[in-house]
């Protein structure tokens, strides 16, 4: 079997005083969409700050494309292909929506085809081009997030909560952006809330509890087996259904 | 006994106990040990920056913020006294209004810039303190009515405070005069302010301000409003510098911006805090002492240095006597680096 | 953001006002020039100070030490070119300041550097140690500079080109005020151009709003940060070399008293935005010396005023910073 793209090893984090996660081990293969599910508090986001480095792994090991990338500083495990939105979107609000995605395209100025591609399924970001991003809505915001990690290609997307108060026919959109982009060039690794959104585009899954992995697995399987849904993401996720 | 007096808040060092004895005793019998006016002097400044160091130790070390207003309180304290001797006569009635006055202003100013600036953040209060100081120390040199400007005050003391006062003759070859009588007032209310001091932080009061010192987010999520906390904290150390300067305008006679105001002084006493040890209160004691006799001893060790190094051009220059805040600053800056507790911290390690 | 123009038209507003309350338009024009001087002068001396604290929230108490610096290194240089500064050219005269300028500007952007490596990189996000660690900075660096230059302060006189004044009728304008609100402009436009224009610009931009996910988007924001870092060290130089010339003295206090308002300038404008502080420094300076004209008595006091005026109009400063 290949190596996974992104590995993690009893990786343990603390913020502050506070033990988040507790050896969180799971694979990510390259290509295809794995969803990171878990109830309120299991450490997901946690995850996705260790993997990128904004929070340091106080033991463990995080390795990307076989190399161990725990100790890199956050803008050379950027810089390695791995691309973060965070639940907060943390757009900047001052700068422009252009001028948002320039600064995301790091080697140099946006390609106008790719560019055509996000606008052709965020339609408000070209609408909005020279607008102060703070201006913006919340979905547009978000729009603007995931069009920052995808202005060029990455090999690896952590993305938070994409869909989080978003409308359906944007999340409709969302959808055909991360299903081109997974068959495509890039792995994404999303966290999820809503199970009826990571039930249709994930591949395989992953379930925290309690800042660990609890459960890995294909989706369909995870899809199939409400009994360990019902364990695993309690009964607040049947509601979302 | 000694536990109840210190609050519980014991040295524990037997090093430090020995300085802080040693310091206890020297200020006591200082007039009969080091007889003549200007040794009394410095004795009797020793004291009161002891105080002066240990109440802004409340809001560096205890409280954890930083404030450079407080010599304005301190010359707040210092005018009070000093402008009411100087129009109301030389009696103990304008002594007490003074220091009423003093009181009720450096508290309600206090009250004010914290309310204003302690909401947001350590830096925001720092930089508002600084700003109204440097206004402050500015407005006391312009309103030369009230203050007399840059030369400041001249004024009598009362009668029993004076060195024309007498109650005996000599004891030990000291002359029993009011001078004496003023020392020892100076000593008495600085051991008194410095045990209230070791009081509060001690109380559960002292331990809410630790709490928002470590985590004010976990504190104001435990409850505890830290605004109040902190401006309260800010109160009472603006109320205690107030009254060592008063003690000051009580001692020294005369009352002047470079005395009270200036920010040399302010930078006097964040030396010894922080060189001292900040929060354990003992530092700030121990700094107040080593600075006052630096200022007046180093001097004379840097002489020596600078005398052996004449006609190496910069090199003198860097151990000329007037440069000793330079050194002070260098050992500032690496206290705070290696030596965040200070000499305190340091003693008690080596227990 | 960019579309608050309310804290700009204070500007305005504040000379309109002021114009009944002196009477005479002569002495209004000639005010309100050298308010403007001050206060784009305080502006040089702020703008890298207001920028280091918006990108990594640091805030260096010692930046006096720098305007300090700026201005003996300047004064330095003039006095050893006393023969081109008194030359009845404005050739001479530019080619003696020139060389002054940019050795301030150098000798302080270097301070800049190993300032930012000694005295603030070991305490980053650390306010406490921060505030205390740069204020033991600027008492070394204050002592060293009377290790240096000597204790006593040093006079300097403009060069000839730059004294006196422009009459226009009854109105009389200070040459030198000129200089000081041209160079302040340009120093402005330049900032301007390059937060708004440049690659770099927009990193600056964004790392103040959020440098954690300016890091996330792979730039290392420490690299920027010591860049600006130099920078506003640099301009604070600058400035302290022109105030030096203003004043016309030169003493070691200088940096820790202009400081002051420095301070209070970045505060008025809201830390970490230099639209802010540039409207600031201008309320500032134009305050000042209208308020000196009025009421000599409390022109410093004015300053504290004006700040908790804006204060209580907007708690964050003129324009506040859009935090993460």
């Amino acid at each position: 079997m290949a190596e996974p793209l992104l590995s993690l090893r009893g990786v343990q984090t603390h913020i502050g005083r506070y033990h988040i996660l507790h050896g969180v081990e799971f694979d990510v293969a390259e290509g295809g969409l794995t969803m990171l599910l878990g109830r309120n508090g299991a450490g997901k986001t946690t995850t996705l700050r260790t993997i990128m480095g904004m929070w340091r792994a106080a033991a463990g090991e995080i390795r990307f494309d076989g190399r161990d990338i725990t100790h890199l500083p956050t803008p050379d495990i950027a810089r390695l292909g791995i691309a973060y939105v965070p639940e907060s979107m943390a757009i900047f609000a001052d700068l422009t929506v252009q001028e948002n995605l320039v600064l995301a395209a790091r080697s140099g100025p946006p390609d106008q085809k790719r560019l055509d591609w996000i606008f052709a399924r965020f339609e408000a970001l070209k609408r909005f081009w020279t607008l102060p991003a703070g201006l913006l809505s919340g979905g547009q915001k978000q729009m603007l997030a995931v069009a920052r990690a995808i202005v060029e290609p990455r090999r690896l997307l952590l993305i938070d909560e994409p869909t989080k108060g978003l409308a359906p026919a944007i999340i409709a959109n969302m959808i055909d952006a991360f299903r081109e982009l997974k068959d495509g060039e890039s792995t994404l690794l999303v966290v999820e809330q809503n199970f009826a959104f990571a039930r249709q585009l994930g591949d395989s899954v992953a379930v925290m509890d309690d800042g660990r992995v609890a459960h890995q697995g294909g989706m369909a399987a995870f899809a199939a087996d409400s009994a360990l849904q019902q364990h695993l993401l309690g009964l607040g996720m049947g509601e979302h259904q | 006994m000694l536990r109840s007096i210190l609050s519980d808040d014991l040295p524990r060092s037997r090093w430090l106990a020995l300085a802080l004895l040693a310091i206890l005793v020297g200020l006591a019998v200082a007039p009969f040990l080091f007889p003549g006016a200007k040794s009394l002097n410095v004795a009797a400044k020793i004291c009161v920056f002891i105080v002066l160091a240990a109440s802004f130790d409340l809001l560096l070390g205890y409280t954890g913020i930083v404030s450079f207003a407080h010599t304005m309180f301190f010359g707040i304290g210092a005018y009070g006294v000093a402008i009411s001797l100087t129009r109301m006569g030389a009696g103990w009635d304008a002594v007490a209004v003074g220091t009423v006055a003093g009181l009720v202003v450096a508290i309600v100013l206090a009250t004010v810039i914290g309310l204003f600036s302690l909401r947001v953040r350590t830096i925001f209060f720092a930089m508002i303190t600084l700003a109204v100081a440097s206004a402050f120390a500015i407005l006391a040199s312009q309103l030369s009515d009230l203050t007399g400007g840059e030369d400041g005050l001249n004024y009598r003391l009362p009668a029993v405070l004076r060195s024309s006062f007498s109650f005996g003759d000599t004891w030990f070859g000291v002359r029993l005069n009011g001078r004496l009588l003023d020392y020892y007032l100076v000593y008495g209310a600085s051991l008194v302010l410095i045990l209230i001091l070791l009081r509060i932080v001690n109380s559960p009061f002292g331990s809410v301000l630790m709490a928002i010192r470590e985590n004010p987010f976990r504190a104001e999520a435990i409850g505890y409003r830290t605004v109040v906390y902190r401006t309260i904290a800010s109160c009472i150390a603006a109320a205690t510098a107030a009254l060592a300067g008063a003690l000051l305008a009580l001692w020294s006679s005369q009352t002047n911006p470079d005395t009270t105001l200036s920010f040399d002084i302010m930078v006097d006493i964040l030396l010894m805090v922080v060189i001292g040890g900040m929060g354990t209160m003992y530092g700030a004691v121990i700094g107040a002492v080593l600075l006052v006799f630096a200022q007046n001893y180093l001097q004379d060790l840097l002489a020596i240095a600078n005398k052996a190094l004449v006609g190496v051009p910069l090199l003198a220059n860097l151990f000329h006597p007037d440069r000793w805040l330079l050194w002070l600053g260098v050992a500032f800056i690496l206290c705070v680096y290696f030596f965040p507790t200070g000499i305190v911290g340091r003693l008690r390690q080596k227990r | 953001m960019k579309r608050d123009w309310l804290p700009l038209l204070l500007i305005p507003a504040l000379m309109i006002g002021a114009l009944p309350l002196i009477g005479s338009p002569a002495s209004w024009v000639t005010l309100t020039v050298a308010g403007l001087a001050m206060g784009l002068m305080i502006f040089i001396m702020a703008s890298g100070l207001t920028l280091t604290f918006g990108l990594m929230d640091v805030l260096n108490f010692g930046h006096g030490a720098f305007i300090a610096v700026g201005a003996f290194v300047a004064a330095s240089v003039m006095l050893a070119l006393a023969p081109w500064m008194t030359a009845d050219s404005i050739w001479l005269n530019l080619a003696a300041i020139g060389p002054a300028v940019l050795a301030a500007m150098v000798v302080s952007g270097v301070l800049g550097l190993a300032f930012e490596r000694v005295i603030v990189r070991p305490v980053y996000g650390q306010h406490l140690k921060q505030i205390l660690v740069t204020t033991g900075g600027l008492i070394v660096a204050e002592q060293l500079l009377k290790v240096i230059w000597g204790p006593d302060q040093i006079t300097l006189s403009r060069p000839t080109a730059l004294r006196g004044a422009f009459l226009f009728g009854d109105v009389a304008i200070e040459k030198y005020r000129v200089l000081a609100v041209a160079v302040g402009l340009v120093v402005f436009a330049a900032l301007a151009l390059t937060l708004n224009r440049t690659r770099i610009g927009l990193l600056i931009r964004a790392g103040v709003e959020n440098g954690e996910m300016v890091e996330a988007l792979g730039y290392r924001i420490r690299r920027l940060f010591v860049g600006v870092f130099v920078v506003g060290s640099a301009l604070a130089g600058l400035g302290g070399a022109m105030w030096g010339l203003y004043q016309e003295t030169v003493t070691a206090a200088i940096g820790a008293q202009v400081a002051v308002l420095v301070f209070i300038v970045i505060i008025i404008g809201g830390l970490g935005s230099v639209g802010g502080c540039f409207v600031g420094a201008l309320l500032v300076g134009l305050t000042a010396n209208y308020i000196g004209f009025l009421a000599p008595k409390v022109a410093l006091g004015s300053n504290i005023l004006l700040m908790a005026l804006v204060l209580l109009w907007r708690p964050q400063g003129l324009y506040p910073v859009a935090k993460r």
